[in-house]
Formats: C-alpha cells, structure tokens, sequence
C-alpha cells in the first residue's frame, strides 16, 4: 500500500469542514423552506386550474426533473446574470437553484398528496359550512401535509445531499472544504473518510429525527 | 452567435456521445452487480446481508460527488491507477449499484409469502422457486423503479466533467470559456438532456403499461 494514514493535517484544518458542514445544512433548510412554498403554491394552483397553467406548471416540473442540477447551477450562476443585470453571490445563487429545483419535485409530491385527501372529509368540511377557503386551510392542506410528510423529509434528506454540487461554483460548503484540504495537504484518503463520516452521521440523524417526527403526527389521525 | 454555436455543434456531439456512453456503461454495470447483490441481501448468508447492507446504506447515505472524489483521488493514493474516465464510471456505477440492490430488495420483499409457500408446497426446489415463481413476478415490480432511476444515471453523469471528461456538460462549458455565450449554450445543452431524459421516461411509462401490472 505504501499510504500511511495520518489524520493530524485533517484535524488542523477541520474549521473547513465542520463550518462546510453548518453551512451545507443551511443551504438545505433555506432552499427546502422556499421549495415549500413554490411547491404548495404550485400544486394547490394546479389542481384548481385551467389548461393552460397546467400546462406551465407540468413544463416547469418536467424541465427540471429532467436536467443536471450542475447544469442548472452553472445556468444561474453563470448564465443569468449575462442575460439580466443583476448581481448575486454564489450562495444565493445556489439557493436560488436549489430552491427552484426542490420546488419542483415538491410540486408533485403536493400534488399528489392533495389527490389523497379523502374526498369525505370536504364533503364533510362543506356540510358544518366551512368556505372553500377555511376548506384548504383547515381540512385540505394539514391532511396533505401529513400524508406527504415522509416524502418531504426524503426530499430533505436528498437535497442536503445535493448541497454538495454548491461546491462547482466555489460555495464553502462540506464537499468544498473536503477539495480545499484534499488540493492543500495531500491527506486525500483522510480527508475524503473524515467527510463520508460526516455525511452520513449528518444525514442518518436527520432521518432519524425526521421519521420520529413522522410518528408523531401520523399517530393523530 | 448562431452560426458561433451551430459551429460549435460537432463538439457539442461528441460530448452528448460521452455521455450516452458513461450513462450507457453504468446502467449495464450496475444492473449487473445489483442484481447479484440484491439476492445477496434476500437470500444470502448473515456475513454476505450484513455486507451488502452496509454497503448499500454507505453509498446511498453520500452525495455521489463526495464519492467521485474520494474514488479519483484515493485509488491512486492506495496504489490503484484508472484513468479518469473508468473512475468516473466506477463511482456512478458503485451509486447506482446500491440504488439497483433496494429496487431488488422491495421487489421480492412485495411478493406475497404464499407464493413461496404454495411453491414449497406442490415440492420444486429452493432454485426452481426462485426462477420459476418469485423472479418472474419480482421482476415486474423492479422494472419501474428501475427505468425510473435511467434517467438519474444520464443525469448524474454530467458530474464527470469535473474529472475533466469532455461530455456533454463540460463540451458546453468548453464551448461557452471559447464564445462567451453563456445563457445559449446552457440553455442549449439543457434542452439536449431535457430531450434524452423525457424521451426515457415516456420508454418507461410504456413498459410499465406493458409489463408491470400485476393481475390478482
């Protein structure tokens, strides 16, 4: 083998990745928050709407669902400003994608959560005179979210996964604290175990909180 | 700048020709050995499901950019010299793999017990249940999850371009760092992928009208 391993060099510069770390995690609480609202909005307007919005909101699903998100990061943050004067740091612009991107998956989930709601239970609604209004607040949507909370916390879980292509357009996140120390300390097989490591404790105990989190509602129907 | 990208079109090609061929490669690789590792989680030893499973929950639990890193630059570390494009395929294929073996797993664990129960019962042997009663109606149930998770496999192959393989995602960037012209090209390549994938997934939708429902 000829490779000794030694951590030493890892722990110096560890700053880079408990701070790529906090910062990965954040990425994803703010793109999936926005991702919410772009996915609800959507979904409650699709169900409810013509031809024509339909037909928008499946395109803008289908577009993103069917392209790299490395491109579609590069295409935000390289391609937009050329094309609209404006000017944005990387990390919003990765949020930005991600959030756009997370709202599109989420669009379907919501989608089909709304489908789910048992028919009775707005019948049941429109009969004690709910308006459709207090109908979707109150009936429509805690159900849905209920019945597609553990396809949120997967999403959650994936895209804080992908907060790892932040590091393409140099985003301090986790992956690129991990380069950064791989390019300066040569440590390449530590520092690539020390990441993996936490990856994967990161994201176990996300779901790990997140499925109790589960439990929790799902045992109030 | 049309005629600076239709100029550019030939490049663009051959990219979207490595591309195919990456995703072509590790769909077929991964199959393969998720498969037979799959039935190693079903019907394996402990060693061998214990193995398999913590294979399979490291890989899935990793951004496969984290494990395209570590694959590139920690088998030459150890001693292991691929060229960068088969340690890209590696990687993608060491992803999908884990992907393949949990469609595997839902697709026997959904068959109903008393499949292999009634085939233990009218006598066929250990094997003779597993390929004339369970696999035969596994395999429906695997097919969509599993032509689903095609289209992850071209686009996760666009990752590639950071180990500097030209495929379609780096020949667009390649294109754009010559002509400046960022938001056509992205756009552009978009529309390629966008192209590939959707036609796949309409593939799938018909094959799983044509194969995965199972009559009761």
């Amino acid at each position: 083998m000829g490779y000794t391993l030694n951590f030493n060099l890892i722990w110096r510069h560890f700053d880079k990745l408990w701070g790529g770390l906090l910062l990965s995690l954040e990425l994803a609480v703010i793109s999936i928050a926005i991702g919410i609202v772009i996915g609800l909005v959507l979904a409650v307007w699709y169900v409810s709407a013509g031809r024509v919005v339909r037909t928008i909101i499946a395109a803008y699903v289908e577009f993103i669902r069917n392209v790299p998100l490395i491109l579609l990061v590069y295409l935000v943050f390289y391609g937009v400003p050329t094309v609209i004067d404006l000017a944005y740091s990387a990390p919003t612009s990765f949020v930005v994608t991600l959030s756009v991107y997370s709202g599109a998956y989420l669009v379907e989930v919501f989608r089909s959560g709304l489908e789910a709601v048992p028919r009775g239970q707005l019948d049941a609604g429109k009969a004690i005179g709910l308006t459709p209004w207090q109908r979707l607040v109150h009936v429509r949507l805690p159900t849905m979210l209920r019945i597609t909370l553990p396809a949120l916390s997967n999403t959650f879980i994936s895209l804080f996964k992908d907060t790892s292509i932040a590091s393409v357009i140099s985003v301090p996140e986790l992956t690129y604290g991990a380069q950064w120390i791989n390019f300066n300390t040569f440590r390449i097989v530590e520092v690539y175990l020390v990441t993996t490591a936490m990856y994967l404790v990161t994201g176990y105990a996300l779901l790990f909180a997140l499925r109790l989190v589960e439990r929790r509602f799902r045992a109030a129907r | 700048m049309l005629s600076q990208i239709l100029y550019a079109l030939p490049f663009l090609a051959e990219g979207f020709a490595v591309t195919l061929w990456v995703s072509l490669l590790v769909v077929v690789l991964s199959l393969i050995a998720g498969v037979l590792l799959g039935v190693g989680l079903v019907y394996g030893p402990a060693p061998l499901r214990w193995a398999v499973r913590i294979f399979s929950d490291t890989i899935r639990g990793i951004p496969i950019l984290v494990l395209m890193f570590f694959v590139y630059y920690g088998l030459p570390a150890v001693g292991l010299h691929l060229q960068s494009f088969w340690a890209a395929v590696l990687a993608l294929t060491l992803f999908k793999t884990a992907q393949v073996v949990e469609y595997v797993r839902g697709a026997v664990a959904s068959i109903p017990k008393g499949q292999s129960e009634a085939a233990m019962a009218i006598g066929l042997t250990f094997r003779q249940r597993l390929t004339s009663v369970i696999f035969p109606q596994a395999f429906r149930r695997f097919l969509p999850p599993w032509i689903n998770g095609v289209t992850d496999a071209v686009k996760g192959s666009a990752l590639v371009s950071l180990l500097g393989i030209t495929d379609l995602m780096q020949a667009v960037n390649q294109v754009i760092g010559r002509t400046y012209e960022a938001m056509p090209l992205y756009i552009l390549g978009a529309l390629i992928y966008f192209a590939v994938n959707y036609a796949l997934s309409y593939a799938s939708r018909m094959l799983e009208r044509r194969f995965a429902f199972i009559r009761d």
